[in-house]
């Protein structure tokens, strides 16, 4: 299949139409700084969401702890640009790379516990992430990190999370896709066929962690300021229930979740003493109604803009 | 050495608290194998009905126990039947976070109720200190919880061993199925598990009023998750074990806030946790099970 084809143009040039769009928007103020920040809400939730996807959705482990990399992240852009100076792009990708080793060091002796150990071990990992943070005067420690450049607008954001929706939704789709998708469905068969599960959980949860260092260099880089108790097992309940609202093993569920849950929590701003109330007879309603989330494991597919598209591609559900 | 008795005193008292709060955990993963993170809410609603019984309506500190763990046991009930049937044959994660949901509901439908200020809880204990030998000061207080937690913890080991009810938990605990086969009401069964735990969480809900004399409704959280720890350390599911991991995990905690530095406490539970995971993957009491296809 050649990469130049009918489908990846349309659709790239569908990327590069909808950023144009939004930007004219942006500037010409029909969108106001109370949606802007809405929307970068958003983007940063569904990266966050589509990194531990992979991880829990797709590789069947189940992580508490991904807010610890966003954590990590955070910190790690504001080093860079705040104390170093260093321009952003810098430190969006120390912090990528700063989130996943992080993940590999903390993946590779947790993974071989399962299920709910594996689940209170992660917990246990973002738990210990934040009270490092808490103590480290370096950083700010409980008073939080100030005076962060706010560098994150519409186009580092759209197009980090283009490249996160991409990246993943690619991998899924790779030979070490395929291999984590078996993990999670049957870790023991799996083995049995032959694939180092160890290292496809370690792989799978490194670059959920990657993404999720990218998604708190983002958010530290437009709200100024960070601390510590932003990244408490709170978030990465958030996250879970993000990935799990959307469908789990569905990138567009997590997008899609994603967008609509920062929706709901932002429309409940409005009643602040009940918000949390509602917020939790709204998850309890979700996972009663709708157990298996909102598109269950299916993704759309662009097979449409395929010249005469296949049918047999069309109806393809894993 | 006076220090270090001096501090295992404490670790003790707070212990007896995780250990209380790590049995109710324990019991109900046993169950139905589900992770029960509203748990550390009810402990709150039983510290709050325990202010009020005594507060508004000047009970003493036994009938206030007792009423309290009484409610909790009829809340845990509520919570079974209304929130966690419906899922108990979803996925494991659907239920943990209509777990999650629950807590925090409790949680902040609490605070919308009492307002989120800290109250202070009433002294109905005397605060008499006894010098022992060598300076070490036990507090009437330390010996209450100690007292009261040994008390339940003996009175759930004879429910548990020597009662019907007891049996039938014990049963469904280790096959649903067959249990059901033998004519044990699980339904029933699970309800029990969860009033016991319950009112075991609202006992040490009311202890920690009494012992910290200050209550708030997000005070069940951080216990909550390091009951879970406590449970997780002993060998999850594993009555003993949560008894052993709560006082273990309580008085770490204090010697690690004595001599090193209490910011780091937290931290270091959590990584005696992992530790322990990595080493003894069931828990410190658990029995390793081997996989079968």
């Amino acid at each position: 299949m050649k990469i130049l084809n009918r489908k990846n143009i349309l659709g790239f040039a569908a990327i590069i139409a909808f950023y144009v769009i939004v930007q004219l928007l942006i500037n010409a103020d029909v969108i106001d700084s109370y949606l802007q920040l809405n929307i970068v809400i958003i983007g940063i939730n569904i990266i966050l969401a589509v990194g531990l996807n992979l991880i829990t959705g797709f590789t069947g482990q189940f992580s508490l702890g991904h807010a610890g990399f966003m954590c990590v992240g955070a910190y790690i852009s504001a080093i860079v640009t705040a104390k170093l100076g260093q321009p952003f792009l810098v430190g969006i990708i120390a912090s990528g790379l700063g989130a996943a080793l992080v993940g590999l060091v903390i993946g590779i002796p947790t993974l071989r516990l399962k299920g709910d150990y594996l689940a209170i071990a992660t917990l246990g990992f973002g738990e210990i992430i934040r009270i490092l943070m808490l103590n480290i005067d370096y950083v700010g420690g409980a008073s939080g990190f100030n005076d962060i450049p706010q560098y994150t607008n519409w186009t580092w954001l759209y197009f980090m999370v283009v490249i996160s929706v991409l990246v993943i939704s690619n991998f899924v789709k790779s030979y070490a896709g395929r291999a984590c998708i078996s993990i999670g469905e049957d870790e023991i068969a799996s083995e049995a066929m032959g694939i180092n599960t160890t290292f496809y959980k370690v792989l799978a949860f490194t670059i959920g962690a990657f993404f999720a260092g990218i998604a708190g260099a983002l958010y530290a880089n437009y709200f100024y300021f960070i601390k510590p108790d932003s990244f408490g097992f709170m978030k990465s309940i958030d996250i879970l229930v993000t990935v799990v609202f959307g469908g789990m093993g569905s990138i567009t569920g997590s997008v899609v979740g994603a967008a609509l849950l920062s929706v709901i929590s932002a429309f409940l701003q409005r009643y602040p003493e009940l918000r949390m109330v509602i917020y939790s007879i709204v998850l309890f309603s979700i996972m009663v109604f709708l157990p298996r989330g909102l598109m269950g494991i299916k993704d759309i597919k662009l097979n449409f803009l395929k010249r005469g598209g296949s049918a047999d591609g069309d109806s393809e559900t894993r | 050495m006076e220090q270090f008795l001096q501090q295992l005193v404490n670790g003790i008292s707070l212990g007896s608290i995780y250990a209380l709060i790590a049995l109710g955990y324990t019991m109900v993963y046993g169950i139905i194998n589900l992770i029960n993170f509203a748990h550390g809410d009810i402990y709150m609603i039983g510290a709050y009905v325990g202010f009020a019984l005594t507060t508004f309506f000047h009970m003493g500190f036994v009938p206030a126990l007792l009423l309290s763990m009484l409610v909790c046991a009829i809340l845990g009930i509520i919570v079974e039947k209304v929130a966690y049937k419906p899922v108990r044959n979803s996925t494991r994660i659907a239920a943990l976070i209509t777990a999650i949901s629950v807590s925090l509901f409790l949680e902040y439908g609490t605070m919308y109720f009492v307002k989120a200020e800290t109250r202070t809880f009433p002294n109905v204990l005397p605060d008499v200190s006894i010098k022992l030998f060598n300076g070490v000061i036990i507090n009437i207080r330390d010996l209450y919880i100690i007292a009261i937690t040994i008390l339940l913890m003996v009175v759930l080991q004879y429910i548990i061993h020597r009662t019907k009810v007891g049996k039938a938990m014990r049963a469904v605990s280790l096959d649903r199925e067959a249990a059901q086969l033998m004519g044990v009401s699980v339904d029933k069964t699970i309800s029990y598990t969860f009033a016991i735990g319950s009112s075991l969480a609202g006992a040490a809900g009311v202890l920690v009023g009494v012992y910290y004399n200050s209550i708030d409704p997000l005070m069940g959280m951080m216990p909550g998750i390091k009951a879970f720890v406590a449970a997780v350390l002993g060998g999850i599911g594993i009555i003993p074990g949560a008894m052993i991991g709560g006082f273990f995990l309580g008085i770490t905690e204090t010697m690690v806030s004595a001599y090193g530095s209490s910011l780091y406490k937290d931290a270091v539970a959590f990584a005696i946790l992992i530790i322990v995971l990595l080493i003894k993957p069931n828990g410190l009491l658990g029995k390793n099970v081997k996989e079968k296809v």
